[in-house]
């Protein structure tokens, strides 16, 4: 029972670290691509290829000076960016990442590769992406400028306007998995329809992909949804006034969230770590591909598209993606129960 | 279980101090802010209970939306020192609020004893045992769903109203404003 204990722990540090690392390289890779789409090399100078930019760019920031505005409220200056990347963290936990695996033979009994199995994991999921508004709202108000201000209101009206589409869409896989845990869910979805097609969400539910990934472009305020960091208008957004560890704190929680909405998407719609060819105890392998491909297609995403207007970004979000993702619970919970499944 | 009481009693300290901190403030966005640390202790708490469920419900509508609005209001009234009136009328507005405060205090601390009499009382047990299948009920989801969507409907249905009605009653009052300006 004690070594169950202190491999849970173990587990948890590994997540922890392992959101760090994967912070640090998507940093790289969207560098890396934003100069490939660009026709330009990209980092090449510290480490081989670059690959120590990062690290590089981490250490710098370390050593910046840390400057507060004068006016500024000193508590909740302080406490935005740790809300910020506390939340980011804590939403990854509910996630596996794995079948059961004995770590090849280290540990006497398989463990299930995972923080924690509660049972209304995705409520959790959906809970904490309601508190990270916090964090950008309190970084706006806290700085006392008005770049900052006017950067945390959009962001907060926008990730508000998104989150119902966002939980429509979860709420279509809940009641087609029958099951609020996500492990429930990644576990309905193994197996195949006639012997070759997986049994992936993202099948049954096209329009609820599309919505929960719009939706989750919004939530992370990424391009080309990024009007809270609107470079031409609003300087840096709520983040404007943040220097040195603070900043790397919210981009950090911007990047950590990226991860997090992709294993989520994996989780819900595609299968999880299930895939053909390998056994269970190498599921991980599938669900950093699949986690994998959906981050590229974020990066991918931002340096295609322009950014919208942000009265298109109110249109879209309550006359298009609300009203598609209502129509969509509704005919799958009809399709359920006309069904029988 | 020793951890489990640390826990409650580690909670339980927050929420108290924190809320009694909320009305100790000047400035108001603080005070949002220990709300918001006390609503969470109360969460930590429904977890210690094993009602997961309703620890989720309380962080997604008390903290992810009630309070957002609340902060909301906070920041657009643009309120951040809390004004002390210094004029003669002072004294009167101030004492009426008091002593109706104080009654309802007195009213509160009233019921208080006498809800904690009747759980902890010579007649309290049965009460205690009503209380356990509450919680049993409270842990799961399928649950919850089928009982309000059966005995509860109607008042489910009602609060449904009473909440719309609320709303386009607020949209209507911003519009007037609005127009009003306008023209």
């Amino acid at each position: 029972m004690t070594i169950t204990v202190f491999v849970q722990f173990g587990l948890a540090l590994f997540v922890f670290v392992m959101l760090l690392l994967a912070a640090a390289a998507m940093v790289y890779a969207e560098r890396k691509l934003a100069a490939a789409f660009q026709q330009r090399r990209g980092p090449n100078r510290v480490g081989p290829m670059g690959l120590l930019q990062p690290f590089a760019d981490v250490i710098k920031l370390m050593f910046k000076e840390q400057l507060r505005p004068g006016g500024a409220d000193r508590a909740l200056f302080v406490a935005a960016p740790i809300i910020s990347a506390a939340c980011a963290f804590a939403a990854f936990a509910v996630v596996p990442f794995g079948g059961s695996t004995t770590f090849f033979g280290l540990l006497p009994e398989p463990i299930a590769l995972h923080v924690a199995d509660v049972n209304v994991a995705i409520l959790v999921v959906f809970a904490i992406a309601s508190m990270s508004v916090y964090g950008i709202v309190l970084a706006g108000w806290a700085s006392n400028s008005k770049y900052s201000l006017l950067g945390a209101l959009r962001s907060a009206s926008q990730m508000i306007s998104y989150e119902i589409s966002y939980g429509l869409s979860l709420a279509a896989v809940l009641v087609l998995a029958g099951s609020l845990s996500v492990r429930g869910i990644v576990d309905a979805q193994a197996g195949y329809w006639w012997g070759i097609v997986p049994r992936w969400f993202v099948l049954l539910q096209p329009l609820g992909f599309l919505i929960y990934m719009t939706a989750g472009v919004a939530e992370t305020n990424r391009a080309p949804f990024d009007f809270p960091e609107a470079e031409q208008e609003l300087v840096a957004g709520y983040h404007t006034e943040y220097s040195s560890t603070a900043f790397m704190m919210f981009f950090l929680a911007e990047y950590i969230n990226m991860v997090t909405v992709s294993a989520i998407a994996t989780s819900l719609f595609l299968g999880g770590w299930h895939g053909p060819f390998l056994p269970e105890s190498l599921g991980w392998i599938w669900f950093l591909l699949k986690v994998s491909v959906l981050v590229f297609l974020y990066i991918w995403i931002r340096w295609t598209l322009p950014r919208y207007r942000y009265d298109q970004l109110m249109h879209f979000g309550w006359k298009v993606l609300l009203p598609a993702a209502v129509v969509n619970l509704i005919a799958t919970a009809a399709m359920v129960v006309y069904l029988g499944a | 279980m020793a951890l489990e009481a640390l826990f409650f009693y580690a909670f339980a300290a927050a929420a108290v101090v924190a809320s009694l901190l909320v009305i100790g403030q000047r400035n108001p966005m603080h005070s949002v802010m220990l709300l918001i640390a006390s609503f969470a202790a109360l969460a930590a708490l429904y977890v210690l209970l094993d009602a997961p469920f309703v620890a989720v419900i309380q962080i997604i509508i008390y903290t992810g939306a009630i309070l957002v609005l609340f902060l909301f209001v906070v920041m657009l009234l643009n309120a951040p020192q809390e004004d002390v009136p210094e004029d003669a009328g002072r004294r009167i507005r101030v004492h009426g609020p008091r002593r109706l405060g104080a009654v309802l205090a007195g009213v509160l601390a009233l019921e208080l004893v006498w809800a904690v009499w009747a759980a902890f009382g010579p007649r309290g047990a049965p009460a205690f045992a009503q209380g356990e299948r509450v919680t049993e009920a409270v842990s799961s989801v399928r649950r919850i769903g089928q009982v309000l969507f059966t005995d509860y409907a109607f008042a489910f249905e009602v609060t449904s109203l009473l909440i719309i009605v609320a709303m386009i009653g607020a949209v209507i009052l911003a519009k007037r404003r609005s127009d009003a300006g306008s023209g």
